[in-house]
């Protein structure tokens, strides 16, 4: 058929294997979907992501682009509200929280709860993602250079001791109390603590991403690839990372809720997120200074919501 | 077998001179000297700060600063910035202090996560295993100082007993019977707030691990053969399922500090955790160094140790 028509289209010999009953029954995307759909447990978490995304969009619009539930209004004359309590009759009416009820109660300043854990919600999830960006970043660049060109000699050792060693380097330090230290040598901001929270976080994946690499490498499907005199880097990024990457998003996801734990645990520490930023992690540690005096306030507060973001 | 250990010994000792120069160079070029941790005080003359900095040797290049560091610390002769104790002693007497809370929650974290783990994996689908991996996931999401605030209202409401610190003060002349019953309160809740969350992480990886296992051809082989289900399970099963836990011994130890910090702050208990952190608000470089090194120290150890397990265990490793 092709030697009949020799300026066909490039793409014909698609079309040809499809005619014979040749292609694939479904392409990855719909074979992804059909698995999805039947398992519920990811389906749910799913869900629940989406949901906490919204939620974090939500928070961001609402409290700084258009003002419904404003974080830093201070109402004095409501301090420890319970959730639920509408505000006292002598606060300023124009200072009223949005329907007149406060959803999650009021701080020890009054400000309302539920605006500031809507705000914080936002600047938590931006802490991970960001956090784990730049980890998975670093760890993919260093696991992959280090599986893939290995075996190139620099000098006198060869790129793969080099890069493995300097993870086992960082592997040494102890991690919350490294981040811990720079965070607290640093000067203090919601950007310091996100970059070295990746900064010091990429270990684990650069050694997974390597490990991938080494046996992928030798697959079949990249032997062949190079047969067909594909360049290099379209078989490191079209070929390789795709299949090594799927169980290190799988970490990733874990590593999201590690990262917003760490600022929450900096926070407790008084080295998290400076105000007037709010995040999970410091409305949490606020609460602790009146967990004695006022522990309906601390109960309400975010613990609830860890947990939906640890799935 | 000698060959790869003196290998191991030698790569590691390069490495961890490595990690020192990092920690060292990395602490020293942040910005913050112990020099102005007290810049507001009017008898603080620049004198006088010209002589704590020739006292630190702060105003040498890093190298050297480096060179004195190590000279020091061989010697025995390392002094704390803060107080001008000799550092050793110091990070001894909270070494010592760290140590039940450490290996009480480790015993904790062992003796429960790999029954709950492999409980779950054996018996997979089932409620138990659907709560357990339930609850490791609530618990993995919580912060570890949102619990402990919530067992301390617990324990001191119902029990009435203070749990905060090491003792309590002024028990000295009770009768030792009261004062052990003391210590005992005092170390067993921290304990259980560290171990908590190494449990819900352990046993999930202890579960993935099995059920791997128990997906081999060989188990499947093995109840072929007919072999009792116990057998099968803790005979040909288990062992292999605990193989790479042995790695885990290894990274256990920087633990003793890194993770202890938040808890032995929340209950004030003064230990390695404490002392790193008190070091970094005072920028007392001697102390964070000094910790930092021999975590470095007792990290390459553990994994030292594991790799020679390992090569013991499993020949193939020997031979590359």
């Amino acid at each position: 058929m092709d030697q009949a028509k020799p300026n066909v289209p490039r793409n014909a010999g698609a079309v040809n294997l499809d005619a014979e009953g040749l292609a694939p029954p479904e392409t990855p995307w719909e074979e992804f979907l059909r698995i999805f759909k039947k398992d519920y447990q990811a389906l749910l978490g799913f869900l629940v992501l989406v949901l906490l995304l919204i939620t974090a969009l939500a928070g961001k619009a609402l409290t700084e682009w258009w003002v419904v539930f404003d974080p830093q209004v201070v109402r004095l004359t409501d301090k420890f509200l319970p959730p639920l309590s509408v505000p006292s009759p002598d606060s300023i009416p124009a200072d009223r929280p949005f329907a007149g009820v406060y959803l999650m109660g009021t701080d020890e300043l009054g400000r309302d709860v539920f605006a500031r854990m809507f705000q914080g919600s936002f600047v938590s999830l931006s802490i991970g993602f960001v956090a784990v960006g730049i980890s998975l970043g670093i760890g993919i660049l260093l696991g992959g250079l280090s599986g893939f060109y290995g075996h190139v000699k620099l000098w006198f050792i060869t790129v793969d001791t080099l890069i493995m060693r300097f993870t086992d380097a960082m592997m040494c330090f102890p991690t919350f109390f490294l981040i811990l230290t720079a965070v607290a040598l640093l000067p203090p901001s919601i950007y310091t603590i996100m970059i070295i929270i990746g900064l010091f976080s990429w270990m684990g994946t650069a050694r997974f991403v390597r490990a991938e690499f080494l046996s992928i490498r030798e697959q079949d499907y990249v032997t062949a690839a190079k047969a067909l005199g594909i360049p290099e880097g379209r078989i490191i990024f079209r070929h390789m990372v795709p299949n090594a990457l799927a169980p290190v998003f799988v970490s990733a996801t874990i590593g999201v809720a590690t990262a917003i734990l760490t600022e929450s645990g900096l926070s407790f520490l008084g080295f998290g997120v400076p105000p007037p930023y709010a995040t999970w992690g410091n409305i949490l540690s606020d609460g602790k200074g009146f967990v004695f005096d006022a522990p309906g306030y601390f109960h309400s507060s975010p613990g609830d919501f860890y947990r939906r973001s640890g799935l | 077998m000698w060959n790869f250990i003196i290998r191991n010994v030698a790569q590691r000792l390069i490495l961890l001179v490595i990690v020192s120069f990092l920690a060292h160079s990395f602490i020293h070029l942040a910005p913050g000297e112990p020099s102005e941790v007290d810049p507001m005080n009017p008898r603080m003359k620049p004198e006088d700060i010209a002589k704590i900095r020739a006292a630190f040797h702060l105003d040498d290049p890093l190298y050297m600063q480096y060179v004195y560091w190590v000279r020091d610390l061989a010697t025995g002769e390392l002094k704390s910035f803060k107080d001008s104790q000799p550092v050793l002693p110091k990070i001894w007497d909270r070494f010592l202090n760290s140590l039940p809370l450490f290996i009480l929650a480790t015993i904790l974290i062992w003796t429960w996560a790999f029954p709950t783990g492999i409980y779950g994996a054996v018996h997979r689908g089932g409620a138990y295993d659907r709560l357990t991996v339930f609850s490791s996931y609530a618990l993995i999401s919580v912060p570890g100082f949102f619990l402990s605030f919530l067992a301390i209202l617990w324990v001191v409401g119902w029990f009435g007993v203070p749990v905060i610190s090491i003792k309590t003060f002024g028990m000295e002349h009770a009768e030792p019977i009261y004062q052990a019953m003391d210590r005992v309160w005092h170390l067993v809740i921290p304990s259980i707030m560290a171990a908590i969350g190494g449990i819900a992480i352990l046993s999930r990886y202890v579960r993935s691990q099995m059920l791997e296992v128990l997906g081999q051809d060989y188990v499947r082989t093995a109840r072929a053969k007919g072999l009792k289900e116990d057998t099968v399970i803790y005979g040909h099963a288990l062992g292999n399922a605990l193989l790479p836990f042995v790695t885990m011994f290894g990274l256990l130890l920087p633990g003793l500090i890194g993770g202890s910090v938040i808890f032995e702050q929340i209950f004030a208990w003064p230990g390695l955790g404490r002392l790193a952190f008190e070091a970094i608000l005072a920028r007392d470089f001697p102390i964070i160094m000094t910790l930092n090194f021999i975590v470095a120290v007792l990290t390459l150890l553990g994994t030292l140790l594991s790799d020679i397990l390992y090569a013991v265990v499993d020949p193939r490793i020997r031979l590359h």
